[in-house]
């Protein structure tokens, strides 16, 4: 074992660094032992007692840094000092600005922050209704992604947010767009004179696309989260951002966009629109027609219909949209390669929504579709496993994430399901949502592509035809490539839809016999 | 709906809580956010968020809030003066001949770390009730000496705390409120009482500071008919680069400039007087135990108040951490294990020789100095592993968890913004930072020393347990 040491004569560092040197230069892997310190006679005393003084050290004096290092060999010795020379010269790399300031509390942030409007929660549900509560208090809106939360706390927290005039979007909101800012999950859209508000996220995410595909812009997006047209919380965020929407200068159509809310809510909703001065888009999958018309809304039975219906109330000139018609000689000619047996849809969804549309599609041409979001308890599949005749699953639901992030970021689940699927000889065509645009994964298509290229092949082995349809809800504004997404479905031989409603209706198409 | 229409006006400046890639595509979008450092309140367990609940319950909430306001003025509005020093058994209530006063919570002698055996088996042979250590250790494992917190008695210790009759104290009044703080003298550094040596060297120096340099100091205050402020004398010296917790350098400057007059007009010798300034030249820590005195005067002014969830005592025995807590009157103290003080060590010692956090000199981080006036002392960022910025960090934290600022001591880095003051049960808990303390390191075995200085965090238990009881208590 050697031991070296190294004076610089007339160099002063204090004791803390020296301390803070020390302890660094022991953790340097050649270094058997090292001190570095002033030479003062306490110092050199330590340096005698474990063994580390040499005749430089002895001669050092108060005002000499000592550094004295004990290695295995002359070379590591010298590697050693080079390294502890490093330590000395190791600069600041670059200064904190001060947005690195950290706060723990939103009370502390919006304090700080009088600035700050609004706050996202994505928390444990068991925490969330807290934190949304202190938001609300310190004056700011809030986007509660959060699920889990009970209604007796989304209540709460929403009468909260009526009296003081806030946005309590949430709990389980997953979309807003405020401001041309896509909140969570939400696509980049051009900013416009629709506004939406949109107990669903993912049909809200639609229609938002839709309008911008046509040409036009959203000046607002609310959600409401899923629950708020339920009986017991009745609506009030509904009622609040239609109000919002009627209040706001930009907007002039507003699309509401929900699953059909409970009879009582309905009645508020439609009696809210009824008074509302701007013309009101009304899409509730699966909706009774009649109703909405007599409160004066338009009806629409479908998301890409919704999103007609509004840009023309925008002022926009019927013959100059393309509409995007279903492709009827493809329906003919898929028709004619799937076999008598292959006779089923099997949806596999990252949106729920979308999930519903389609199955919605499906459910007016045939009675035997299950799912695991079906209302009537009849169809609702019996083994989240197994799918049964026609199938619509939503991944997006509980019973499916089990823990995992949700299938629009992971989309493991789904895929092994996918595989699943492919293999079934009664399958006529998978079809699928592939959601970009912020919060989503960042290639959700690339994701299915090695699955999909080799299920078909697999098929075609087994000489049956394999269908599956893709539709990429999207924006060529995304973060992700819209284009490119596409472009490998259609690489991948998927037929690709330009709608959720296209999907829906091809889908079932594809599958009829016999007409 | 004019919140909802300026909404809609403006761009969302967003305070992210939770999922931080939401944050990222904020910024993508060129959207300010402030991503929440957040933690489950109370690390998520139910008594404990009930009692959070309980405490925003609005009637109970006017009442802490009240009450700790009031804390806080006490505090703030507190004008410690030095007075003047005697020995401990004129002037240190409940003090006897066979009396030891330590650091932290209770403790007794069975169960008492090596530092802290160390010093009191040297404090005992100082006093002289036994030949040798060994002896000494017989006599404290006897039942014949009374063990007490420093902190029943109005006192604060550095390190061990041991403080026993003879030794001499600082006697620092509040001239707001009328109670007294006393402390021991610094020992300077570095094989000392305090940190459990107890050879001759160490008990010859103890009878020199008895018999020369307590006296001198006794005497030459005597001399000084107004006393010195210290609170103001703590504000200079953080302007001036301390943290008066492991850094002193300017305020032992600013009180022995303060003392010198007086002392050169004692009766002592030139030599003794010499040997005097030597002594106090032969460390910076000098001041250390004048601040701490300084904070305990404040803070006991403050304590007792009912319905008030600031913490007024936070101190280590060398094995437990104790706080005590305004509203918890009396001894009320809430005790976790003491941790691990991590931080540079001086040269020949590694993490493995330290003992763990010991001392009442918490009690500057209690009252806003310390580890929370970090910002303060870019001299000695070292001690928290960085860059003046972190120690900036380490200030700005703080005032999550603490009541006001004391506009009577500030931080001129910070745009002179005050010391974070009045640490606050329910912040703790509810943002699960803990308050940081700058401390010394001792060596685990008895007769050793100071090895090293560094930072600390008190165990959440003892704040956990202090949240449930003042639960309770609140009504």
């Amino acid at each position: 074992m050697l031991v070296q040491a190294l004076i610089k004569p007339n160099t002063y560092f204090d004791s803390v660094s020296l301390m803070s040197l020390s302890t660094k230069a022991n953790q340097i892997e050649e270094v058997e032992q090292a001190i570095i310190a002033m030479g003062t006679e306490m110092n050199k005393e330590v340096m005698k007692n474990v063994g580390l003084m040499t005749p430089e050290v002895e001669t050092a004096g108060a005002s000499d840094l000592i550094i004295v290092v004990k290695a295995t060999t002359d070379e590591l010795c010298e590697t050693a000092f080079e390294r502890i020379n490093e330590l000395f010269t190791k600069k600041n790399s670059g200064k904190k600005g001060k947005n690195d300031i950290k706060y723990s509390t939103i009370s502390s942030a919006a304090g700080s922050n009088p600035e700050a409007n609004l706050a996202i929660i994505a928390v444990n549900g068991a925490y969330a209704a807290r934190e949304a509560k202190k938001a609300l208090e310190n004056d700011l809106h809030v986007m509660m992604f959060s699920d889990n939360v009970s209604v007796e706390d989304e209540i709460e927290l929403k009468k909260l947010a009526h009296e003081k005039g806030l946005l309590m979007m949430g709990p389980d909101c997953g979309t807003a767009i405020i401001g041309n800012t896509a909140l969570c999950f939400a696509n980049a859209v051009r900013k416009g004179n629709i506004g939406i508000v949109g107990a669903s996220g993912t049909g809200s995410q639609e229609v938002s696309v839709r309008i911008h595909e046509f040409g036009y812009g959203i000046s607002q997006l609310i959600g409401t989260g899923g629950r708020d047209l339920k009986e017991e919380v009745g609506g009030i965020m509904m009622l609040d951002g239609i109000q919002a929407l009627e209040d706001d200068e930009e907007t002039k159509v507003i699309v509401v966009v929900s699953k059909p809310p409970a009879p009582s809510v309905e009645e508020k909703v439609l009696a809210k629109i009824k008074t509302c001065k701007k013309p009101v888009v009304v899409w509730f999958i699966g909706g009774n027609e009649e109703k909405i018309t007599e409160a004066g809304a338009h009806f629409a039975k479908m998301s890409k219909e919704a999103a007609l219906k509004a840009v023309l109330l925008a002022g926009a000139d019927e013959s100059k949209l393309n509409k995007r018609a279903l492709n009827i000689p493809l329906i003919e000619e898929v028709r004619t390669k799937l076999t008598p047996e292959q006779k089923y849809i099997r949806g596999l969804f990252s949106g729920g929504t979308l999930a519903d549309e389609a199955m919605h599609a499906a459910m007016e041409k045939f009675d035997n579709v299950y799912s695991n979001i079906q209302r009537n308890p009849e169809y609702r599949l019996k083994d989240r496993y197994t799918s049964q005749d026609h199938t619509f699953i939503d991944f997006g639901d509980d019973e499916y994430t089990q823990g995992k992030p949700h299938p629009m970021i992971d989309p493991s689940t789904r895929l092994e399901r996918f595989i699943q699927e492919a293999k079934d000889p009664s399958v006529g065509v998978i079809v699928m949502d592939f959601v970009i645009g912020y919060g989503a994964h960042e290639d959700p298509v690339g994701a299915f592509l090695p699955a999909i290229i080799e299920a078909k092949q697999q098929a075609e082995q087994e000489g049956r035809h394999l269908e599956i349809i893709g539709y990429v809800l999207g924006t060529e504004l995304d973060p992700q490539d819209y284009e490119e997404q596409i472009n490998k479905l259609l690489a991948a031989e998927v037929t690709h839809a330009s709608s959720m409603q296209n999907a829906g209706l091809l889908a079932r198409e594809f599958v009829v016999k016999g007409e | 709906m004019s919140r909802i229409s300026d909404l809609f006006k403006s761009r969302p400046h967003v305070i992210n809580v939770g999922i931080e890639s939401f944050k990222d595509d904020l910024l993508q979008q060129g959207s300010e956010v402030i991503h929440l450092e957040w933690t489950p309140p109370g690390r998520g367990n139910p008594a404990l968020i009930a009692a959070l609940d309980k405490f925003e319950n609005p009637a109970i909430l006017e009442k802490i809030e009240e009450a700790n306001k009031l804390a806080v003025e006490r505090i703030i509005n507190s004008q410690p003066v030095l007075i003047g020093y005697d020995q401990a058994i004129n002037c240190v209530p409940g003090m006897t001949k066979t009396t030891i006063l330590h650091a932290g919570p209770p403790i007794t002698w069975d169960k008492m770390n090596g530092p802290m055996k160390g010093a009191v088996t040297g404090a005992i042979v100082f006093e002289g009730l036994a030949k040798d250590v060994e002896e000494a250790a017989k006599l404290a494992a006897s039942g014949e000496i009374t063990f007490s917190p420093c902190h029943e008695h109005n006192c604060v210790g550095s390190m061990a705390g041991v403080t026993s009759a003879s030794m001499f104290m600082h006697i620092v009044e509040n001239k707001t409120y009328g109670n007294i703080a006393y402390t021991n003298l610094s020992e300077q550094l570095a094989k000392i009482l305090r940190m459990g040596a107890n050879d001759q060297s160490v008990i010859d120096r103890l009878i020199w500071m008895r018999d020369v340099f307590g006296p001198i100091l006794r005497d030459a205050m005597r001399l000084n008919p107004n006393g010195i402020d210290l609170r103001l004398m703590l504000a200079q010296a953080l302007h001036m680069g301390d943290e008066c917790h492991n850094r002193n350098v300017a305020g032992t400057t600013l009180l022995i400039q303060a003392l010198t007059p007086y002392i050169l007009e004692t009766d002592y010798t030139i030599q003794q007087k010499k040997e005097v300034f030597e002594f106090v030249a032969s460390s910076d820590y000098f001041s250390g135990p004048t601040w701490m005195a300084m904070a305990k005067c404040a803070l006991d002014a403050a304590h007792g108040i009912e319905n008030s969830t600031v913490v007024t005592t936070m101190a280590r025995n060398g094995v437990e951490f104790g706080i005590r807590v305004s509203g918890m009157p009396g001894n009320t103290w809430f005790t976790g294990p003491a941790q691990k003080v991590i931080g540079p060590m001086f040269a020949g010692y590694k993490p493995e020789d330290s003992g763990l956090d010991i001392g009442d000199s918490a009690i500057t981080e209690t009252y806003g100095f310390g580890g929370f006036a970090m910002a303060t002392a870019p001299a000695i960022v070292a001690l928290v592993g960085g860059t003046p910025d972190d120690a900036i960090g380490y200030t700005t934290k703080m005032k999550e968890i603490t009541t006001t600022e004391n506009p009577n001591v500030t931080i001129p880095v910070l745009d002179f913004a005050g010391l974070p003051t009045g640490i606050d049960v329910r912040k703790v808990i509810q943002t699960g930072i803990m308050p940081v303390i700058n401390t010394a390191i001792a060596h685990k075995d008895a007769g050793i020393g100071m090895i090293g200085a560094g930072i600390t965090y008190p165990p959440v238990e003892a704040f956990e347990k202090a949240m449930l009881a003042l639960s309770e208590n609140i009504q």
